[in-house]
This record gives structure tokens, C-alpha cells and sequence, in this order.
């Protein structure tokens, strides 16, 4: 078992202390419930407190403008996943690295908008994104668009400039003062536009020194060359970088040569510019307040003594920067060690690095799975079945599902993992809780279109019980029958007829009337449907058809023992009409159906009478109808 | 698919609909309110786009929509309506029927009037699903079953009908000023008169066959009797009330449940859908010929074309458009109008020339140039 690379942080639990009692805790799906047990420390036990706390680790998903991030981030995984897998892969880097361009500039809008709401103690999380936004820069200029020699210090030069923004702020700040010249940041701007190697802006600039001292002009004249003359490796054209390479070296000696001749001498501002363009190290740390970073230091010494650089010799470099440039006493933060562990081209370090310190699975998940995407890392199962990016995007999913409203994003991870991803959802998703009808309608097409029928059926049946609890008899039906639960449609009939022995009609009669297909759901259903059909064929007077019905009712086996009696009690109205209405045989079937209920049954008083009745109005129906159908018409 | 924009606003929503203008002038909408849903806090919101709204420094979009005010709702937001200019009516999963009042000159919302157990059970409180306005009559309908006449401005309930549906009411609309028209979760509509007094409805219809649960529905703003429903199976019915028991069309538009479907107000020969399954369809008729038509009465089960072609001509009869029952002379297009791969698209409002929807992607699209 691995070691724990930091010290894990301690949370102090509020009225709480841990010398006196002992804490009891339990894992939920984002966070602990803590509670104070009755236990003393020093054996014994005494009266406790009664509130229990939770403990959470990310409140970043609570915040709204993160939330922009979440559900942005979402969509482009979602299209990232959906990129065709048969296109062969020098057609999709390209495609890979607009995606990593849209990643980061949804963090870059979630950054603004932060700056733009400017609370102030909130900054961390405005650092935190402007970090991540550093790191997943440089992933993508080195992992993901895998910048060759020559190019990849174009890359880095890039990626340093657009995080050192303030130049462009303190550049025109000078030139748009009066005298610019004399502006006391001045020589910090040159300096800064040439240490970003942006030698047009600072050629722009040093002019404005040249008019103040036309003694010196060809002082200046020489260096605004020297600075013009700079190669900068080109990747369009058809130059190789061994001729790049040359030109580099002549124009470096060209500039040694100026150093050796002291023709700045005089100039001590000008002669630190030479000495940078040589790539004069010590001079370089001079102005470490201006390059801020060890980075920018490295990015610089790269562009003045190595600009054909390849990837491998990279990690070399930053080292020893990093160490020339930081305090050695220093511990090196967090974002140093990712950085480092990037240029050194290990990217299980940088995510490892990067889980460590944030305290949520957001950005590892999605640059995990964007560098998955682009076959850089290598498939190794870790210990517990799946490889890493299903592992990281599985706990991001999941915590996204302890998030009130944020859980439909995690069903689209959980689809993205093949290997645990529909257990996962399947365990979650019944968990969602369901207040309204549309909320549970959204669940449960969720679980349809991923053939989860389980938690179908146990969703449909949570909202068919509350709907019958509050006495909702049609939408209790509609949600049986979305299920295709016979079960619970036989329960619901039984409501329906116990509701009619109590009270003697129907009720929700614009239910049962217009039950359609759904009858044949159940048979408790269908002989619902079809005795309140007896009753409106009564209704209407239609007797013999209503007979009819009657009688299928009981012989088909539709109706349920329990029931016969009212049938046969219904079918009393029937046998009395002066009109035969029952055939002979339908008599005796009639008869038979009698004598079956009550076969096995014990005297009861009132039954008795009941089927006396019965069989006397049977017998006198019976004589009727054989008459009836005896009689030969002459 | 140009011009539309996706507004990011931390909610999932639920209800989106333009404030009215006012018919005599020609000017697009440009102040839309929202609802959202399945939120802690939920909240109705006002926004604008254009130059009414307040525009922050750096918008790179034009017309992105900017917030002007913002109130908490008790539970989610279920349906939404403008009353009037001023004023906005909210049915909340609380059972809770809201006015909330927009004061324009400080820009911010107030409760004007609430009523809290518009619908409930016996023991606790039922969602209230649909409202509706005709101003100043206000009538709700809920899961209880129950259909609610308020007047605003007048405390207590104008009148109750218990016992309308013993399923849940999805959605109410006007047919006529007295007559409304409703859908349930077991697939009928039913009219509803209020000058007659009981709990019957006048008139049922439902399809023969599998009773689907309706969620939406929509008069045709000229011919009162010609009604648009959608249902958990993503199917568009029209209807004519007026005869018989079976819808006049039926078309497969989605692949999941259909949440909203909207005849445009000044132009009926088209119609607008948007569903579960995160598309939103803009169907238009449109002919060769004089005699314009729609599919005949019947299934249909392709959709003909999915390119924006747009109407040829304007001196259509639009009146008998959906349902004149000679299919030869008559197209049917439909396009869709969000790019693809989205999460729910909750609900959509059309006006003038301007589209806006809301999704369960937490985002707001704005479509200001929809070709009609």
C-alpha cells in the first residue's frame, strides 16, 4: 500500500472536543455525518450532544458561476465522446485540440465572470481556475498538439504571454503618458516585451528612447537591427531546423560580437538587453521581478540559448530553472511540482498531482479523458477493475450526483464509462428524490432509454403509492400502466370496487369509462372496465346485451370469487323484468355459477336470504324461459 | 442555426415566456421572464435583450439576454404567464399560485398576490401545474385534480372544480373566455364550460388506442375549435373540437415526451415543439398551389423534409392550412432550430420574430431572426 504523499487536513468540528468524547461518523455519497458519541475518551460514559454535522469537501458545485462551468464542460464532453472513432488520428489532433481550446475558455469565462463579481474574499477560487487554466495550457501545448522542436518554443513563448498579461496594461499605461520616455516603468516594458521575445513591440517602444537621445541614435540604430534580425523558427516554411538552427547561431554571434565591442557600454539598460539576447543567465535573474515565474525564466532561457529544443531535453531545462530561480529554502507549491511533472512528460504524476490538490474530480476528469481520447495515456488497470480515466470520471459523476440539480449531467458521464458506469447510475439514480410528477417523468426516461426496467418499475411504483395515498386513483393507473405493472393495476381496481360495495357507485367515473386498452393490464383492471360497462348497457336499457355481459363475466372466469355475489345480486333486477331476458341455458348457467359460490360456503344469515331470493327468482326465470322457448308460433 | 447564442444561467429551466407587446406596435419583444426548477433556491427572473436592456462592458454577443431582477419562488416553477405588461403569474410545486408585480422604474419584482393552498391533497400540498390568464381571470390547474378560478386583485377563490380529473392536469388553455380546454395524464382533453355550474366537463376526447399522457397544449390563435397537443411519446396531434372523438393529425415529432407546443401568434402557419429529448422543431406549412394543405387526416410517421425552406408566397389560407386533407398540394417542413446533443429543452416561447427557450442545461437561447 502506498504511502500518503501529504498530510492530510484536519477540520475542527464546531462545539466539539476531541480530548473529552469520541467522534462517530459515516460515509455518505459526498460527505461524512459526524456525531458526538456518548463515549468518554477516558472510558466511562456521559450525556451527549444532539446535533450531528456534515462534513462536505467540495463546496465548489454550490457555487452558481462554477455551475457555468459544470454544465458547459458537459457539453463538450458530450461532443468529444460522439467524435467518430474510425477517422485515422493525425485527422483528429486538430479536432482534440479545438476541444482543449473550448475547456479552456469556458474556464476563462467562468474566471471573468468571477473578476467581474469581485468578491474579494472569494479570490481563491478566481486563482484556483487561473491555475487550472496554466496547467491545461501547457498539457495541451505538450501533450496534445505535441509541439516538435522549433515549434514547441513558438508554443511555449505563447503560453507564457498570454498569462503575463499585465505588460500589455503597464505598455500602455507608459505610452499614454505625456512623456513616456521618462516614465519610470519604462525600461520595465522594454525589458518585458523582449523577455517575452515580442521584439516588434519593443522595438515600437525603444524609439520613443531614440528621439530623447538622437547623440546616441546609432546606438540604438544597432540594436532596433540587432532585434529585428532575430530568426524566429517558422513551421509553414520549408526551412529545416538545422538551417533555422544556423541562422540562429550566426545572428548570436553577430550579437556577442556587439557585446565584445562594448557599443553599449554606455547604456547600461541597452547592454542588459544584449546580454539577454545572448541568453546571459545572471543577467536573466536580475530582472526575476519582472519574469515573476520560473517558468517565464525557463520559456526565456529557452528562447535565447536553446530555441531548437526538443521535448525530450525539456525536463532538463526546467529543473535546473526552477532551481536557479526559486529560493532553495523554499518548499515548492503545488502548482510548481505539477508544472515540473509536466515538462518531464509524466502526465500520471501531473494528474496524480493535480487530485491531490484540488477538491474536486472536475478538471482531472475531463483532461484525463481529453488525453485518453488522444491514446497518451497508457491503458494499465488500476486495482480495483477499471483504468484511471473511467476511476476519475466515476467519482466526478458521482459527485455530481449529490448535487440537488446537477445530477442529469452525471447520467452522461456514467453512459461514457463502459465498465461500471450503468451499475453506478443504476444504484443513483433511484436515489434522486421525487417531488413533482415532471421530475419523476424526466427519472424515468432516463432509465427507459438506458433499458434499466428495475428502477422503472420501482420509480413508477413510488409515485403510483403516493398517488393512491392521496387518493389520485387515474394517476395511480397511469403510472402502473407505464410500468406495465400488472400488480399494482389489480390493486388499484380493488380500490375502485371496494369504493363501489361502500358507497354503491362509481367513482372517477371518467377514468374507468375511458379505460381503452390499458384493460388489459390486468384482470382485475379488465373486469372493472367491463362491469361499469354492464352498468351503462343497464343504463341504456340495452338488458339483453347487459345479460350478456353478465353472464361472460362470471363464466370467463373475468370476475373474482368474491364478487359473484353482487353480480348475482345486479343480475336480480334482470331476472324480474316481465321480458324473458335470460335464455335457458344462461339460466342454468346462471344456476351452476350459484351453486359453486355457495358450495363451499357456511350458513350466514343474510346470505341465506339473498340466495333464496336468488334461486327463487332463477327457478321462475328458468320456467319463463322454457316456455318462452318452447313455444312454437302458429 | 446562426444567431443563437447560449446564455449560461446556473438554473435548470423551466418556464420561459416574452412579456407581451402591445399589438399596435410593430416592435419585436425584447424582455422575457424565466422560471427555473429543481433548485434549492428557485427564482423567477427578468431579462432583456437589446438596447432597453443594461448592457455590461465587453458583451461579445449581441442581444445577449442580461438580467434586470430576480425573485426566490417557493418550489419549482411549474408554468409562468404574463398577466399584462406589469404583472406575471407563477404555479409552483407547492401548490402555490403567485403574482408577482415587475416595477420598471427600479427594476425589480415584488409578490402582488399569493394564493398558498391553491391545490392540495387532504394532508399536504399537490404541484400546481398549468395556469393560464385571460386578464383578469386567472385559472389554474394541478395534480389534485382541481381546476381554480381566481380573479387578480380579488383575494378568495372565484370558483372551484372539484373532482375534475382523477388523474393529474397537465396543462389548461383557453378556447374561448368561457370555455377552457385541459390534459391529463390519462391522454383526454376535456372542455370545460364555466357558465354551466357542476364538475362535468362538457366534452371528451382522447385517441382510441394507447392512452398516452399529454403534457402541452395549444389553441390556434384564429380558429378557436383547432387545438395542438403533445404527449409523453413525443407524438403532435391536432384537433378539431368540434367533431368527433379523433384528432385530425398526428405526427411523430420527437423521441420523448413533447413539454411545449406553441401556434406563433401572428403567423399560424407555423408551429413550434420542443421536448425531453433536447430538440426544438420549427414546423411550417407551406404549398405550391393555391389551396394550401396539410397532411390528411391520419398517421404520418416520417416528417418529409428537415431543410428551412421558407413559405412561398404570403396569400395563403392559412385558416384551413391544418387541415385541409389533400396531402398532394401540401408540405410539411420542419427544422430544427438547437444544435444537437443537449439536455432537455423545457420550454419555448415565440413572438414577433424572436424565439426563446430554456433548457435543463442550465442555458438560455435567444433566437431573434426566426424565419417566418
Amino acid at each position: 500500500m502506498e504511502e500518503v504523499d501529504v498530510e492530510p487536513t484536519t477540520t475542527p468540528i464546531p462545539g466539539f472536543d476531541s480530548n473529552q468524547k469520541h467522534l462517530g461518523f459515516v460515509w455518505g455519497p459526498g460527505d461524512i455525518l459526524v456525531y458526538e458519541t456518548i463515549y468518554k475518551a477516558s472510558g466511562g460514559s456521559a450525556g451527549g450532544c444532539p446535533f450531528v454535522h456534515e462534513v462536505r469537501k467540495d463546496e465548489d458545485i454550490y457555487s452558481p458561476i462554477l455551475r457555468k462551468l459544470f454544465n458547459e464542460s458537459h457539453h463538450i464532453f458530450v461532443g468529444l465522446q460522439r467524435i467518430r472513432e474510425d477517422l485515422p488520428s493525425k485527422n483528429k489532433k486538430p479536432q482534440f485540440v479545438s476541444i482543449s481550446k473550448n475547456y479552456r475558455s469556458v474556464i476563462r469565462a467562468c474566471m471573468e465572470e468571477l473578476q467581474q463579481v469581485a468578491v474579494y474574499h472569494n479570490d481563491s477560487l478566481g486563482n484556483t481556475l487561473l491555475s487550472l487554466e496554466l496547467i491545461w495550457n501547457l498539457c495541451e501545448v505538450l501533450f496534445i498538439d505535441a509541439a516538435p522542436a522549433g515549434s514547441l518554443v513558438l508554443h511555449l513563448l505563447d503560453w507564457v504571454r498570454l498569462h503575463k498579461a499585465d505588460v500589455d496594461e503597464k505598455a500602455r499605461e507608459v505610452l499614454a503618458s505625456e512623456s513616456p520616455a521618462e516614465h519610470q516603468a519604462y525600461w520595465d516594458v522594454v525589458i518585458s516585451y523582449v523577455l517575452q521575445g515580442r521584439m516588434d513591440e519593443a522595438r515600437q517602444v525603444l524609439v520613443k528612447q531614440a528621439a530623447l537621445q538622437p547623440a546616441a541614435r546609432v546606438m540604438f540604430k544597432l540594436l532596433d537591427n540587432l532585434l529585428m534580425k532575430m530568426p524566429i523558427f517558422n513551421p509553414g516554411e520549408t526551412q529545416t531546423l538545422t538551417e533555422f538552427d544556423v541562422k540562429w547561431r550566426h545572428w548570436r554571434e553577430e550579437v556577442d560580437h556587439c557585446l565584445q565591442d562594448q557599443s553599449f557600454a554606455s547604456n547600461r539598460h541597452l547592454e542588459d538587453i544584449c546580454k539577454i539576447l545572448v541568453g546571459d543567465e545572471d543577467v536573466l535573474l536580475e530582472y526575476k521581478e519582472l519574469l515573476s515565474t520560473w517558468y517565464h525564466f525557463l520559456v526565456t532561457r529557452l528562447l535565447f540559448s536553446h530555441p531548437t529544443v526538443k521535448p525530450t531535453e525539456l525536463h532538463y531545462y526546467a529543473q535546473s530553472s526552477m532551481h536557479m530561480f526559486l529560493d532553495t529554502r523554499s518548499v515548492p507549491e503545488p502548482l510548481d511540482s505539477i508544472l515540473l511533472a509536466a515538462f518531464e512528460f509524466d502526465i500520471h504524476q501531473v494528474i496524480k498531482d493535480c487530485s491531490i490538490a484540488l477538491n474536486n474530480w472536475w478538471f482531472v476528469g475531463h483532461l484525463t479523458d481529453l488525453l485518453d481520447h488522444c491514446k497518451l495515456l497508457q491503458s494499465h488497470n488500476l486495482h480495483f477493475g477499471s483504468n484511471l480515466r473511467e476511476f476519475l470520471l466515476l467519482e466526478y459523476a458521482s459527485g455530481l450526483f449529490t448535487h440537488h440539480s446537477l445530477w442529469q449531467l452525471a447520467v452522461d458521464y456514467f453512459d461514457h464509462c463502459p465498465e461500471f458506469g450503468r451499475v453506478y447510475l443504476e444504484l443513483q439514480i433511484e436515489r434522486v428524490p421525487l417531488d413533482t410528477e415532471r421530475k419523476a417523468l424526466k427519472v424515468i426516461r432516463i432509465c427507459e432509454q438506458r433499458q434499466m426496467t428495475e428502477q422503472v418499475r420501482s420509480i413508477c411504483k413510488i409515485m403510483a403509492k403516493k398517488a393512491l395515498r392521496n387518493n389520485r386513483l387515474g394517476s395511480a393507473l397511469s403510472w402502473s400502466i407505464r410500468a406495465k405493472d400488472a400488480a399494482f393495476a389489480t390493486l388499484i381496481s380493488e380500490r375502485f370496487l371496494q369504493d363501489y360495495c361502500a358507497k354503491g357507485t362509481f367513482s372517477d367515473l371518467d377514468l374507468i369509462d375511458n379505460l381503452g386498452p390499458a384493460m388489459l393490464l390486468s384482470d382485475r383492471l379488465t373486469f372493472l372496465g367491463k362491469y361499469r360497462e354492464f352498468h351503462r348497457l343497464y343504463g341504456e336499457k340495452r338488458f339483453s346485451d347487459a345479460a350478456k355481459l353478465l353472464l361472460s363475466l362470471m363464466t370467463a372466469k373475468i370476475a373474482p370469487h368474491s364478487f359473484w355475489m353482487t353480480l348475482l345480486t345486479d343480475a336480480l333486477p334482470l331476472l324480474e323484468q316481465k321480458e324473458v331476458i335470460f335464455s335457458a341455458d344462461q339460466t342454468h348457467e346462471l344456476m351452476f355459477c350459484l351453486e359453486e359460490l355457495t358450495s363451499g360456503k357456511s350458513d350466514e344469515d343474510i346470505e341465506t336470504t339473498k340466495i333464496e331470493l336468488l334461486r327463487l327468482a332463477l327457478a321462475r326465470n328458468l320456467a319463463m324461459a322454457i316456455v318462452k322457448e318452447g313455444t312454437v308460433e302458429v | 442555426m446562426e444567431g443563437i447564442n447560449a446564455k449560461y444561467v446556473s438554473k435548470k429551466i423551466s418556464k420561459t415566456r416574452w412579456r407581451p407587446v402591445s399589438s399596435s406596435s410593430l416592435q419585436q419583444p425584447d424582455i422575457f421572464a424565466t422560471g427555473s426548477w429543481d433548485n434549492e433556491d428557485n427564482s423567477i427572473s427578468i431579462w432583456s435583450i437589446g438596447e432597453n436592456g443594461v448592457s455590461s462592458m465587453g458583451d461579445e454577443f449581441e442581444g445577449d439576454p442580461q438580467l434586470l431582477c430576480e425573485y426566490k419562488h417557493n418550489g419549482d416553477v411549474l408554468d409562468l404567464q404574463f398577466l399584462d405588461q406589469d404583472r406575471i403569474v407563477t404555479a409552483s410545486s407547492t401548490g402555490a399560485v403567485t403574482i408577482f408585480r415587475h416595477h420598471h422604474n427600479s427594476q425589480t419584482l415584488s409578490v402582488s398576490q399569493l394564493w398558498e393552498r391553491a391545490h392540495h391533497y387532504p394532508c399536504n400540498n399537490a404541484p400546481c401545474t398549468g395556469v393560464v390568464c385571460n386578464s383578469p381571470e386567472i385559472v389554474t390547474v394541478g395534480e389534485d385534480g382541481r381546476i381554480m378560478l381566481f380573479r387578480a386583485d380579488q383575494e378568495g377563490v372565484l370558483r372551484t372544480i372539484e373532482k375534475a380529473d382523477s388523474s393529474a392536469i397537465h396543462a389548461v388553455t383557453f378556447l374561448r373566455t368561457t370555455e377552457i380546454l385541459t390534459v391529463n395524464s390519462i391522454g383526454q382533453l376535456k372542455l370545460w364550460d364555466f357558465r354551466q355550474p357542476g364538475n362535468e366537463p362538457s366534452q371528451i376526447l382522447s385517441l382510441t388506442g394507447d392512452r398516452v399522457p399529454l403534457h402541452c397544449v395549444d389553441r390556434h390563435p384564429n380558429q378557436q375549435h383547432i387545438v395542438a397537443t403533445g404527449g409523453q411519446d413525443g407524438m403532435l396531434c391536432i384537433w378539431d373540437v368540434r367533431q368527433g372523438n379523433m384528432p385530425i393529425s398526428l405526427m411523430e415529432a420527437h423521441t420523448s415526451e413533447m413539454w411545449e407546443v406553441h401556434f406563433h401568434p401572428s403567423n399560424p402557419g407555423h408551429l413550434f415543439s420542443c421536448s425531453e429529448d433536447g430538440s426544438l422543431l420549427h414546423w411550417e406549412t407551406s404549398s405550391n398551389t393555391d389551396t394550401p394543405s396539410f397532411l390528411q387526416g391520419g398517421r404520418n410517421t416520417s416528417i418529409i423534409s428537415r431543410s428551412a425552406i421558407a413559405p412561398t408566397g404570403g396569400n395563403q389560407s392559412l385558416i384551413n392550412a391544418w387541415l385541409t386533407g389533400d396531402s398532394s398540394k401540401g408540405h410539411l417542413e420542419t427544422t430544427h432550430m438547437l444544435p444537437s446533443q443537449m439536455l432537455s429543452v423545457n420550454s419555448l416561447d415565440v413572438l414577433g420574430q424572436c424565439l426563446v427557450c430554456g433548457t435543463d442545461g442550465e442555458a438560455i437561447y435567444v433566437n431573434r431572426h426566426v424565419p417566418i
